[in-house]
């Protein structure tokens, strides 16, 4: 669906995978020197665990899910392991992917290559959520040392985060493709904030109306959140499957928007 | 080459390329010439790969960009008008993974950086970053980059615009020695002396049209007379005074500070000048140069 003119043509110099890898290999060169704000967003959703399952948590004694009884910090955990792949993926596919295509100008000189504005897309999307993958794997082996984790699914919950960095990495790069200023990211604060204090993450959508629960079960970030609650502890239902497809199609659906978007705004 | 027929570009209502006609042939340097929004950098991007054709035929080293794209800009090096390079890496980094883009080796990559960086005197820079450049240096870098897949084609959009004396001379001078080693130099510019100095053949367009063709001596011919005797008269009597001396050249043009009288002999036109009994508070004879065909061609209207 994405080759419709360039069927005929002759192939291409670099395979698909060869620029994903060159792509990620160009981000890697960039942040070697800027490690320090790769750290810092992995740090937020930690202290999260802390203050607020850690520390809320010894004045709540732990919810029931999925017919489990968890403790609270067992509870917020795989909320904020959700949280920090969304972070991860956010960070490259907003901010830095604005400043890419409008201020270094990044994409148009890859263009000039053999490179096209699928492998562009492609090769910032896996960046991205490569991205979010490596502070999810981070916040496990958190969560294992400090024994939040019930269940050996919780293998499982770092391929779930890639999951949430390629539905969050879609959808917000193909937004950033809209985007006019740098005030407007204001808009990806205002969507986010909200998913990650009432996604389930530190209380269940029980609490909510009818009418509310059904808008946050609806959100990405809750699919997310739920998956990797159910990975780590064990408690599997039809729902994580639900929440597979339901962040796939968000993340491909993303892909295919920026790729034209690439191809408006670049190939004029 | 290079083959456009009746090659148009069109943005919504506005028409950059009014269906041009251009044969660039192997080995040679080609330049367009044109006032801002002629049409040279829309030209340049469609010749580039990166911008649809809206109408006519093009073909680059005999592909058709619309379906060849990525062959077509692997063998095609391009220096965009404003410099691309990529701040978040260092001088050396911003070749190797262009280099990379290519598809190329690591290891003939690492060798062809070496080389470039000594062929744009840059080695002691590989590790600078690039925000760190003067705007010589970047331009050079540019150039450079342009040159990691050992194009068949370079574009060259406005390669010294911006640029000090120094710095354009050093950038020409690159130039000049990539054009004997035989590669095909496609370039825009409004610098007349860059034109002269550079192209074997080229075309001045105007307003998405090209208005004049050949090599830079011929269009002097074709468009200018081979000498101009330019005069200084008081301020505010250049007018009357062109009247006088009108029958002088093919040509008189009035400026606020002198007249120019386009002539085969410029000494003889201020002998006579001086014979009728005016007095030019200076006089100078030239050469026709580009600027002169340029400027008939396109007009000293100021275009924005």
């Amino acid at each position: 669906m994405l080759t419709t003119s360039v069927g005929r043509a002759a192939a291409s110099p670099v395979s698909a995978g060869e620029a994903t890898g060159l792509l990620i290999y160009r981000n890697y060169l960039a942040y070697r020197r800027g490690w320090y704000i790769f750290v810092s967003g992995f740090l937020e959703p930690v202290f999260y665990l802390f203050s607020i399952g850690v520390g809320v948590g010894q004045l709540v004694t732990g919810f029931e899910f999925n017919g489990q009884q968890i403790p609270y910090a067992e509870f917020v955990a795989p909320g904020m392991l959700a949280a920090s792949a969304m972070n991860g993926s956010l960070l490259d596919s907003t901010f830095n992917f604005f400043f890419k295509l409008k201020y270094n100008k990044l994409f148009d000189q890859m263009l000039a290559t053999p490179l096209t504005t699928l492998d562009i897309a492609r090769g910032e999307l896996s960046w991205s959520l490569l991205r979010g993958g490596i502070y999810s794997a981070a916040f496990l082996l958190v969560m294992v040392a400090m024994g939040l984790v019930s269940s050996w699914w919780a293998v499982l919950v770092v391929p779930a985060a890639l999951l949430i960095g390629l539905a969050f990495g879609g959808i917000c790069m193909a937004l950033t493709t809209f985007m006019r200023s740098w005030q407007d990211f204001e808009f990806v604060t205002l969507a986010t904030l909200p998913m990650f204090l009432f996604s389930a993450t530190f209380f269940p959508i029980t609490a909510f109306p009818p009418a509310v629960r059904w808008v946050v079960e609806c959100t990405p970030l809750y699919r997310g959140v739920v998956l990797c609650r159910e990975l780590t502890t064990g408690a599997l239902s039809w729902g994580s499957a639900v929440s597979v497809v339901y962040l796939v199609v968000m993340g491909l659906i993303g892909l295919a928007i920026v790729r034209r978007r690439l191809d408006a705004l670049l190939l004029t | 080459m290079i083959l456009a027929r009746g090659l148009r570009k069109s943005f919504g209502d506005f028409e950059a390329v009014k269906g041009i006609d251009v044969d660039v042939r192997r080995g040679e340097a080609f330049g367009f010439l044109g006032p801002n929004g002629a049409g040279k950098s829309s030209t340049m991007r469609m010749v580039a790969a990166v911008s649809p054709v809206s109408g006519g035929e093009l073909r680059i080293l005999g592909m058709d960009p619309a379906v060849d794209g990525p062959s077509i800009r692997a063998r095609v090096g391009v220096c965009p008008q404003e410099d691309t390079l990529d701040t978040e890496l260092t001088v050396r980094d911003n070749l190797y993974v262009y280099g990379r883009y290519f598809g190329l080796p690591r290891k003939e990559v690492r060798s062809r950086v070496d080389e470039l960086l000594e062929f744009v005197q840059l080695t002691e820079k590989s590790g600078s970053m690039v925000e760190d450049l003067s705007g010589g240096m970047k331009r050079r870098l540019t150039i450079a980059r342009s040159l990691i897949n050992r194009p068949d084609v370079l574009l060259l959009d406005e390669p010294t615009t911006g640029l000090d004396p120094q710095a354009r001379h050093v950038v020409w001078d690159r130039l000049f020695r990539l054009k004997q080693q035989g590669v095909t130099l496609v370039l825009t510019t409004h610098y007349m002396d860059e034109a002269e100095q550079l192209c074997d053949r080229l075309v001045v367009m105007d307003k998405g049209v090209i208005v004049a063709e050949g090599s830079p001596l011929e269009l002097i011919r074709a468009h200018s007379t081979r000498e101009v005797a330019e005069l200084r008269f008081g301020v505010g009597e250049h007018d009357a005074i062109a009247e006088k001396v009108s029958d002088l050249g093919d040509r008189v043009e009035v400026l606020p500070d002198r007249l120019l009288v386009y002539s085969e002999d410029g000494e003889e036109v201020i002998a006579k000048v001086h014979e009728r009994g005016l007095q030019p508070a200076a006089v100078l004879v030239r050469r026709s140069t580009l600027e002169d065909v340029f400027l008939r061609l396109t007009g000293r209207t100021l275009v924005d």
